[in-house]
């Protein structure tokens, strides 16, 4: 999400599915999109049928494989490299497209002469301090107990940009000056060649020049390229920059916001978008602001305002959208005297996100813990310590449909019940049919839902019980006078439903809660039209910026149309911000405002009328004309031009090279995975120097190029199972019936493994076994020094519950993090394997057992990884 | 009006949405919880309760080049043929020729003889054997009331033969088969068959062009089964996708075989002649 955020302004897929179909070649990387995305694929297929060229990278040869044109086989967890590859190439060959890099992207900013990049730090950029060093060996126990100080990572003070006298960045146009985002992009990525390519990602180089002449000659003024990931770009301690790498090569081939192109962020499950959209990131509020933290010194509205706010681009509207927000949590009570009860709201003190929890949860820290419609016993990492820290708690609530690994964690192989005294409420869900509400999809289409049956049972809406939750939380404090009682008395809940019978059952109003999402002018409550309307004055509220526009009056839910057309349907459902289809399609249109060619015509100006058109919302001030100059020295969407397509950042343009925020670079770089099997080719530093660690004997590590693992592992889901409910349907359990892994046959032949017998896998956590489905799908690579390199493939979504059982992968993937959205590494591990069965489980397991408190992280922090000493270590 | 599918296997994703939806429409159990190994195909065949089945069809070299590499899939279905060897087969009538002229097998009629099942060219025609349990089934079907109601569809009771209806419920009311709507590539297409041969013609001819070795199973051919209603375009050899090459209508061996047992009649005959039929002197 930042990956794309930083690069482009808004951490949402930048294109939408229906526009795939347009494309003249589409890249599919990091995701299993036949599988895992089969109805979305239909577009892809419908491309192909139009002569689209499909190219599918991926470790396995899957479904999708079996669709594309060419299927590429690489290394999983080397992605940067090739992608980083392919952008050297594009640069040493002169094949980017000139005129959109100069307008649209920050090429031409310079940046200060402090700046050091990984060419001149063998592996860093300039600003790395403190962190533990050196820790590659297989052991990571052990370390004094840290606090927050200790924690390390890069000062960013180093990453910034050149500014004249009016505080604009400086540049140069002919993209010579030899500190130039260009130039400094040629030296970072000069050492990634075809060959390096191949020795890391054992990718053969007639196929990896393949793809890069076909991405070259499906891009530019005529043709356009999409790229299509999913968490197979995410779940690394890189995840972020993977998605960089992808989107600085998208914009030196110009292909962001034209039809055809931009990058296809594929999400993993239905309404994922959604939930982060209107949060449930420890770290946002709803509609991507930030959640104010103690740790940047936000105690007062102003501070935070002070610091968030951006003086130029669109963020320079925050306040509004913060202001209407409170003013939508706390009503009449929020007033500008007492900042619209600003200090209601929780500090961030660290990080807080689901891992950081549960280790919290083991050392008996987090002492409750609600789960809903999650089954993270199965779909979490270092499963054994995720239900081992559940042992511990005082209280644990599931809401589900289904009887699922956690609710019933207890009942796991090898638990002793009598022994967890954990006091366990399991409350029956209903189904997406049985209850009112939206999905936003990966579009970021918001389509509503009625309820087409009566819930079974007694199974209530997940609204039924967080609304219930609320109103007897402040039954139970009213009349209090404390004022850290507040919050909840003052709390705006009333989201009774419209419907008499409805209401009688207690259930919400689903359509209330998006109207308040939606906003309302507080003296009339008439709807917001749009976000545009919010105002800093407390005389908005508004529950989710991002979403305005999708109830613009009483009457009128948006997201319940259902006009459809072939390609961008802008009557179906809503799509934000604004009912926009494809995110900054001004850049469809040359700086002059016209198409760049007839063939790629999307959004364009319409000299006569004296607006901007097209077959989409322009994602541009409607009448803000392409020659219209910024003004120097001006604040807000003054200081961007007509010709500035990308209105969230700063200077109006896509970055290339990100100034700040994020925490592992300003560009991105290839480091080995933690678990790893060979020494990082490119540069002496192993790891990505920021990644965050736990090192506990709980959470034992495999390290880097250990004899002990010699294989690498990469975990994904199948197209017939996704999660838990799936494996109670027959009908679907039947087509994939138990736990499996692939194995290519000269691995099967060394390990003795016969096709569809049990084996073995294990890692340093754990051990796991599954049938051996043996295929010339799994395809071992040559990489490094005539290395040959082994994959295995495992489906992650079995568990004991369900017709389909077997293990999970989670029992076998030792938890790190990655520093900027703390997404822990399940798509490339190391592994040994044997032919036979796991024994029994029949006393606890290693992560069963307390660990000494030196060893205890104050809340689960996690360490950051630090320099690696592979110069000492490599000879 | 003859209605039928016409499967693309060149757009086929492999996803099985088709073997689902065809079980939740028409309300067939699972068929068991058994890996096999076989690729991702762990329902193997079709059977009394599974209509359609997507085959796997692995040829894969493990050289990571593998530029001749292929996955190929197919949704196999009831072929519901012109001359269809379980409708001449049925003693009982309970196999007929519907109004949309599509191969139906009455449940409530069947009696259980199975002849119909050997009789199957292409191997399609199952029994049903007894439902063992309700837990085959989802949740969601155990509703005894519309099962009974609903006799047309639902065959859960067993002992009967059992293949694709073509969703003959849904025709009647205007709606197009399962497998059909739930296929997200269009890999399955349905409609009137001559409209689909049509479609299918000029599909075949457009791979052609791209280089591929298209051709049309079930359409123009010479064979005793003759055209299939429900026909495929496949891009390699009928067997490797599990499909009989020539089928044959076992009537058609019918002649034959009556000859055959004449001729044997005949020769028993004389040898009777020869042994007994000597004077005892």
């Amino acid at each position: 999400m930042p990956g794309l955020g930083t690069s482009f302004g808004r951490g949402g897929s930048t294109t939408f599915l229906q526009d795939l179909q347009n494309a003249d070649c589409i890249l599919i990387e990091g995701s299993n999109f036949a599988e895992a995305h089969p109805v979305g694929f239909r577009f892809v297929v419908k491309a192909k049928e139009r002569g689209a060229t499909i190219i599918h990278v991926d470790p396995r040869f899957t479904r999708t494989s079996a669709l594309a044109d060419h299927y590429v086989p690489i290394r999983s967890g080397t992605d940067i490299a090739f992608l980083g590859g392919i952008i050297n190439w594009v640069l040493t060959n002169n094949r980017y497209f000139r005129e959109y890099v100069v307008a649209y992207t920050n090429a031409s900013s310079i940046v200060v002469d402090t700046f050091k990049g990984t060419e001149d730090l063998d592996g860093l950029f300039s600003g790395f301090h403190g962190g533990d060093t050196g820790l590659t060996a297989m052991s990571h126990y052990g370390g004094a107990a840290q606090g927050r100080d200790s924690i390390g990572g890069y000062d960013t003070e180093t990453w910034q940009f050149e500014h004249d006298d009016g505080g604009a960045v400086k540049r140069d146009d002919t993209l010579q000056h030899p500190r130039c985002v260009f130039q400094i992009l040629r030296r970072h990525f000069s050492r990634y060649t075809p060959e390096m390519v191949e020795r890391v990602c054992g990718t053969p180089q007639n196929l990896f020049l393949l793809v890069c002449e076909t991405l070259a000659k499906n891009s530019g003024r005529d043709r356009t390229t999409a790229f299509a990931y999913a968490v197979g770009w995410t779940q690394h301690t890189v995840g972020v920059q993977y998605i960089r790498t992808a989107a600085i090569l998208q914009m030196l081939l110009g292909n962001v916001g034209r039809p055809g192109g931009g990058v296809m962020a594929l999400r993993g499950h239905a309404n994922i978008q959604g939930a982060t959209d209107i949060a449930t990131l420890y770290d946002l509020l709803p509609g991507y602001l930030p959640m104010p933290s103690i740790e940047r010194n936000e105690q007062t509205l102003a501070d935070y305002l002070k610091i968030n706010t951006k003086r130029t681009g669109w963020w320079s509207n925050l306040p509004k959208y913060v202001i209407s927000q409170l003013k939508a949590f706390y009503g009449d009570a929020a007033t500008k005297e007492n900042d619209y009860c600003f200090d209601y709201l929780p500090q961030l003190t660290g990080d807080h996100s689901t891992i950081p929890t549960t280790f919290a949860m083991k050392d008996g820290v987090v002492k409750g813990y609600f789960v809903i419609g999650q089954n993270p016993v199965t779909s979490g990492q270092n499963t054994g310590l995720i239900a081992a820290s559940m042992d511990r708690l005082q209280w644990f609530v599931n809401i589900d449909s289904y009887e699922n690994e956690s609710s019933s964690f207890w009942k796991r192989e090898g638990a002793d019940p009598t022994k967890i005294g954990t006091e366990c409420f399991f409350l029956p869900a209903a189904t997406v049919l049985e209850k009112d509400g939206t999905m936003t999809n990966t579009n970021r289409l918001l389509q509503f839902h009625d309820k087409a049956v009566e819930p079974a049972g007694e199974s209530k809406s997940d609204l039924w019980y967080l609304y219930e939750l609320g109103k007897r939380l402040k039954k139970l404090y009213a009349g209090s006078t404390q004022p850290k009682d507040r919050p909840i008395l003052d709390m705006t809940w009333d989201y009774e439903h419209e419907n008499e019978r409805e209401r009688k059952r207690g259930e919400p109003s689903a359509s209330r809660v998006m109207q308040e999402i939606n906003g309302y002018v507080v003296a009339t409550g008439e709807q917001l039209k749009d976000f545009t309307e919010c105002r800093d004055d407390g005389s908005t509220a508004c529950g989710g910026w991002i979403y305005s526009g999708v109830y613009p009056d009483k009457n009128t839910n948006r997201a319940r149309s259902r006009k459809g057309d072939a390609w961008t349907a802008l009557e179906w459902g809503f799509a934000w911000p604004s009912n926009r289809r494809m995110l900054y399609n001004r850049a469809s249109a040359d700086p002059d405002g016209k198409p760049w060619s007839e063939r790629k015509k999307y959004v364009w100006w319409d000299e006569q009328a004296g607006e901007w058109t097209g077959v989409d919302v322009p994602d541009f001030a409607k009448t803000k004309a392409p020659n219209t100059p910024a003004t120097a020295g001006a604040s807000g969407m003054d200081a961007h031009s007509g010709a500035d397509p990308f209105i969230m950042q700063l200077d109006g343009r896509a970055q290339m090279f990100v100034a700040g925020p994020l925490k592992d670079g300003p560009l991105p770089a290839h480091y080995e995975p933690l678990a790893s099997v060979i020494h990082n080719q490119l540069y002496s530093q192993q790891h990505n120097p920021s990644l965050k660690e736990f090192r506990r004997r709980d959470n034992p590590y495999n390290g880097s190029v250990n004899a002990e693992y010699p294989y690498v592992l990469t975990t994904y889901r199948i197209t017939e199972l996704s999660g838990i409910f799936t494996r109670y349907i027959p009908w679907l359990a039947e087509l994939q019936p138990e736990a499996f892994c692939e194995i290519d046959p000269e691995l099967a032949v060394q390990k003795g493994i016969r096709n569809g017998e049990y084996v073995t896998l294990t890692t340093a956590v754990g051990e796991i076994e599954a049938r051996a489905l043996v295929s010339g799908r799994m395809k071992p690579l040559r990489i490094a020094d005539g290395k040959r390199v082994h994959q295995i493939g495992l489906p992650y979504l079995y568990g004991n519950f369900g017709f389909t059982k077997g293990d999970t992968s989670g029992d076998l993937i030792s938890l790190s993090m990655d520093p900027n959205v703390s997404i822990h590494e399940a798509k490339t591990f190391t592994c040994d394997i044997r032919a036979g069965r796991r024994d029994r489980r029949t006393g606890p397991l290693l992560q069963d057992s307390p660990v000494p408190a030196d060893e205890q992280i104050p809340d689960g922090q996690p360490q950051t990884h630090g320099i690696d000493q592979l110069k000492t270590e490599r000879t | 009006m003859s209605t039928g599918f016409f499967t693309d296997t060149t757009l086929c994703i492999g996803c099985k949405a088709c073997e689902v939806a065809c079980k939740q429409w028409n309300e067939l159990p699972s068929d068991g919880f058994a890996f096999t190994g076989m690729s991702y195909d762990n329902t193997v065949h079709l059977s009394g309760t599974t209509w359609r089945h997507v085959a796997f069809v692995e040829n894969v070299q493990m050289d990571p080049q593998g530029l001749s590499d292929h996955w190929s899939m197919m949704s196999d279905v009831c072929k519901h043929c012109t001359h269809a060897g379980c409708l001449e087969a049925c003693p009982t009538g309970a196999i007929i020729r519907n109004e949309f002229d599509n191969v139906y097998i009455q449940p409530d009629v069947c009696n259980g003889c199975g002849y119909c099942v050997p009789s199957c060219p292409f191997g399609v025609v199952d029994m049903i054997g007894q439902v063992a349990s309700n837990a085959a089934y989802n949740v969601a079907t155990l509703n005894q009331e519309r099962r009974e109601r609903d006799e047309t569809a639902v065959q859960g009771r067993g002992g009967v033969a059992g293949k694709c209806t073509l969703c003959y419920d849904r025709q009647r009311d205007g709606f197009i088969p399962a497998c059909a709507k739930a296929c997200p590539t269009e890999s399955i297409q349905f409609g009137d068959v001559d409209e689909l041969k049509a479609r299918a013609h000029e599909r075949a001819q457009t791979l052609k062009e791209r280089g591929l070795d298209a051709s049309l199973y079930g359409v123009g051919w010479d064979s005793s089964v003759g055209d299939l209603n429900a026909f495929f375009l496949l891009t390699d050899r009928p067997e490797r996708y599990n499909l009989p090459p020539e089928p044959v209508l076992p009537s058609t061996r019918q002649p034959a075989g009556y000859g055959a047992a004449a001729a044997a009649a005949l020769v028993m005959f004389a040898c009777g002649l020869a042994i007994f039929g000597r004077s005892p002197s």
